[in-house]
């Protein structure tokens, strides 16, 4: 805010018309589809009057079930808003070769890979992990739900309207162009005046902040809620590697929240944190981002090594191999995850000893990393190993890992990272573990748990299909990348020179069709669960172990009841129902008592709500409406406190006539 | 959990427990440890605001420093930031007299003390803003210096902190006059005198971090 702007409207701020990019055809386009597609659903939901249904059974539900399942579904419609993005760039990539422009232009090109990063590291690979965190960990510990079931619906809804947030800066205004870190002095009040930092700062704001509490409460929820007999080296591991994220996410999520706090400070009230002039120091900002950003990055991973040992080890119907090794392996990334962010800035310059330090931390991890790698295989070796679907992406995963490992350590060398850094060699090197480790494990994840969740599985031709054109497609697209990147392209580039006898064009082509390649792996996965719908009868999990599997979840129906576990389990053994199995456990059918249930509440909407509108208020400087909207949020949240009804009981006799029921079909087995 | 007599291993030829036939309601079971981590991530957040003043905190870009406020005089009053300083200490062991009444049930002693906790942070923010005030009527604002950016944000931030405790605590008192003491109030006074000593805490490491390494420096 400059002293010689003219007053700003005091009810729309600076929001005028222009902000609308009525003049781009791309987005006008898109704009209509995404019209049409939200008049379509509402239409239906009115029409088959489902609107009633989805708000007392989902949105303002607090079962843990249906909130994992949420995530999930935000994840996946945010992930083909990414992907949107990244076959866009990878077309104007492969063009803009020779003199020519491409079609995107710079203002545009930016703000799509900015847009891109966002999305996919915090609405799609975030909201994944959370969501299957969310849905899983309660059932593996024997819990009925998580510690703070209020908290956990407030969390989704942040996450769910910070996504709106950087969805609407599509249509009105625009998006960051400073990357998905968004680095000042770029990013700083003077060089991007706009408003497209400020959805940035505030996206990242709300769902930082839906992260943390998410992760208090799953942290909370491991700690205290495990069934009786389950000790901590009992745990799955797909538990300890959540416990281990969640401590993660509550202690590196709060450098996040200042790094983006005072930048906004920054560019609201012309503060000097990392102004170039006046003290301020920009590699403040990048220091406290990169403190929160490797953590987050496994934040991110951990999670997926956890789902594949859990499948490696039941789809080779055997114990996990090494079970403790892989817990202090999990451990140990955790800890050393912490000392490594100055890999992301060796050329900051900071000395070769400070350098060496973080190299060497980098290169460690490779250590614990390679102990789960070995841990799978022997887990799998003298296995009856299945090839289901969930087994083949862990198989692609080790393989597609194992080449992101390495690269990842090649990056760790300080000097070799001076030529490596900002190049498109690092741009291999994430997407190679990105694509190859997190997401390959979610939808490993999505395929192993789903008749869990909605009690019939999945046509696993489509998903077979899904795992070859997502291998295929991430080779194809990224080992030119790395050759590329290796040939010193730099990365956010929107045109290339390339006077060089090299023709690096056909580099990019080749990518781009690697980029389709695995788009078909994204169509076949929609096509999968479109399809498994359609013949949910043929495919339908009775028996709630359709996987011979050996964790508790599966001890209960598919899907649960709402309170997932008629009786407390108690736990004797690593792979709890394994145990069960192995020893002679019976169902229980008589002696139900009334179960204590957290109740559904809609402060978790209402208030995400009144965040939205509060943050883009004060991204238009829309002062009036984002003061009342603030005054509206503190009363609801305050009212909220004055609720002290906030449990039921479910009915012995409720409890009773669900269990006969699974007792019949269990019966019709045989 | 529950007792170990629930989990005793079975004895030869019988099939092991495998569940509990008893039901047990665990309301709240898990507030204090859940405020308790949000707590530590609030201390993180202190921490990075500390980290950053370590690093900015002396660029005064020729502006006010510490001991030169440009007009003669000191920006930092290390008297009045003293007597803040006690007023903190004393309203933390007033807050846990609050807690010694609450944990016997009776209301009106808790509430009297909770309410005396609540005039003493009141105190500390009138001193703050007096203070504050001060400074910015002299030109030294946010906007001066990196110095002043990082100093004035943890001010805020640690006095945004007190002013939350305050009306959380009025908001209790109604509640605790509503409902009486039980269970689910308890565990709120008890998180409230948590997140008390915290802010009372962080004010001491403003003190000796800040204000007396400022004026050493
Ligand atoms: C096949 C799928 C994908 C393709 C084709 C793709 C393509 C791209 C491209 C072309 C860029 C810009 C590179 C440059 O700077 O020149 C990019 C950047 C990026 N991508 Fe992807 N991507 C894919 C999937 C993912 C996934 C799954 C994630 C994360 C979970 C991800 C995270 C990122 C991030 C963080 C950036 C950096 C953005 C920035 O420069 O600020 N991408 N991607
Ligand atoms: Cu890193």
């Amino acid at each position: 805010m400059s002293p010689d702007t003219p007053p700003l409207d005091p009810i729309f701020g600076r929001l005028t018309l222009d902000a609308i990019p009525y003049q781009e055809p791309i987005l006008v386009v898109t704009f209509a589809v995404v019209a049409l597609a939200g008049i379509f659903a509402v239409g239906a939901l009115t029409y088959f009057r489902l609107w009633g249904y989805l708000w007392r059974e989902w949105i303002t539900s607090v079962d843990h079930k249906r909130i994992g399942i949420m995530y999930i579904v935000l994840a996946i419609i945010m992930l083909v808003r990414g992907f949107a993005d990244a076959i866009m760039m990878r077309l104007q990539q492969a063009i803009a070769f020779n003199g020519s422009e491409g079609y995107l232009p710079a203002h545009h090109y930016d703000q799509i890979f900015t847009a891109h990063g966002v999305i996919m590291i915090f609405f799609v690979a975030t909201p994944l992990i959370v969501g299957v965190m969310n849905f899983v960990i309660p059932l593996q510990i024997g819990a009925r739900d998580v510690s703070f079931p209020y908290l956990n619906n407030l969390g989704f809804w942040l996450t769910a309207v910070a996504a709106i947030l950087v969805n609407v800066s599509l249509f009105v205004g625009e998006f960051s162009q400073g990357g998905w870190v968004g680095e000042p002095p770029l990013t700083g009040a003077e060089a991007s005046p706009g408003v497209g930092v400020d959805y940035y700062l505030w996206a990242l704001q709300i769902s930082g902040l839906g992260t943390i509490i998410g992760g208090i409460n799953l942290l909370a929820t491991i700690i205290k809620m495990r069934a009786p007999g389950l000790t901590f080296m009992k745990l799955p591991i797909f538990c300890w590697t959540s416990l281990c994220v969640n401590a993660l996410i509550v202690l590196s999520f709060p450098f996040l929240t200042i790094a983006v706090t005072l930048l906004t400070l920054d560019r609201l009230f012309g503060t000097h944190f990392f102004t170039a002039d006046f003290g301020g120091n920009p590699m403040a900002y990048v220091n406290l981002v990169w403190i929160w950003g490797h953590p987050e990055v496994y934040i991110l991973i951990l999670p997926a090594l956890g789902v594949y040992s859990e499948v490696a080890a039941v789809f080779s119907g055997k114990r996990l191999f090494g079970y403790t090794s892989m817990v202090y392996a999990t451990v140990s990334i955790t800890v050393i995850g912490f000392v490594v962010w100055l890999h992301h800035f060796f050329t900051m310059g900071s000395g070769a000893s400070v350098n060496g330090f973080f190299g060497l931390m980098t290169a460690l991890i490779a250590i614990p990393t390679g102990v789960k790698v070995y841990n799978w295989l022997f887990t799998m070796y003298r296995g009856r190993v299945r090839f289901e679907v969930p087994m083949m992406w862990t198989i692609s995963f080790m393989l597609t890992f194992l080449l992101g490992g390495l690269t990842g350590v090649l990056c760790s060398i300080p000097a070799a990272d001076f030529q490596l850094h900002n190049s498109l060699f690092l741009v291999g090197h994430f997407h190679n573990v990105a694509i190859g480790a997190i997401v390959f494990a979610m939808m490993a994840a999505i395929d192993y748990w789903f008749p869990k969740a909605f009690g019939f599985r999945l046509e696993p031709f489509w998903g077979k299909l899904s795992v070859w054109f997502w291998t295929v497609g991430f080779f194809v697209a990224f080992l030119p990348i790395y050759v590329a990147g290796l040939s010193g392209v730099t990365r956010r580039t929107r045109v290339f020179d390339d006077p060089s006898e090299q023709n690096l064009q056909i580099l990019f082509v080749i990518a781009a069709i690697g980029a389709f390649i695995a788009l078909l792996g994204v169509v076949f996965f929609l096509v999968q669960l479109f399809v498994s719908i359609r013949n949910r009868e043929a495919l339908r999990d009775t028996t709630g172990d359709p996987w011979n599997a050996r964790t508790l979840e599966w001890s209960t129906s598919s899907p649960p009841p709402e309170y997932n576990f008629a009786f407390t389990p108690v736990v004797h053994d690593v792979d709890a129902w394994a145990d069960m199995k192995a020893r002679g456990y019976s169902r229980p059918s008589e002696g139900f008592k009334p179960i204590h249930m957290p109740r559904n509440t809609a402060t978790g909407i209402v208030a995400s709500v009144l965040l939205l509108i509060f943050s883009f208020a004060v991204i238009w400087y829309m002062w009036l409406v984002a003061g009342v909207s603030f005054a509206l949020l503190l009363l609801v949240l305050i009212g909220h406190t004055f609720n002290y009804n906030r449990s039921f009981h479910i009915p012995a006799d409720v409890v009773a006539r669900t269990e006969s029921e699974r007792t019949r079909l269990l019966a019709q087995q045989g | 959990m529950t007792t170990t007599t629930t989990l005793s291993h079975a004895k030869d030829g019988e099939a092991p427990v495998f569940y509990l036939t008893e039901e047990h309601d665990h309301d709240g079971h898990s507030t204090v440890i859940g405020f308790w981590i949000f707590l530590m991530s609030d201390v993180l957040l202190f921490c990075g605001l500390f980290a950053i003043y370590a690093w900015l905190g002396g660029h005064y870009a020729n502006g006010p420093s510490p001991l030169d406020d440009g007009h003669g005089g000191q920006l930092f009053h290390l008297p009045v930031v003293a007597v803040n300083t006690v007023i903190m200490l004393a309203s933390s062991f007033i807050c846990a007299l609050a807690m010694v009444e609450t944990r016997k049930g009776n209301v009106g002693p808790a509430l009297k003390w909770f309410g005396l906790t609540a005039l003493f942070g009141v105190a500390f923010l009138y001193n703050q803003v007096t203070e504050y005030g001060h400074m910015a009527e002299i030109g030294a604002t946010y906007q001066t210096s990196a110095f002043l950016s990082c100093f004035i944000t943890l001010i805020i931030a640690h006095s945004f902190h007190v002013l939350t405790g305050i009306v959380w605590v009025a908001i209790l008192a109604v509640q605790v006059l509503q409902h009486g003491l039980n269970p689910a109030n308890e565990r709120r006074a008890v998180c409230f005198s948590m997140f008390w000593n915290f802010i009372d805490i962080t004010w001491v490491c403003v003190f000796i971090f800040v204000y007396l390494m400022g004026v050493l420096r």
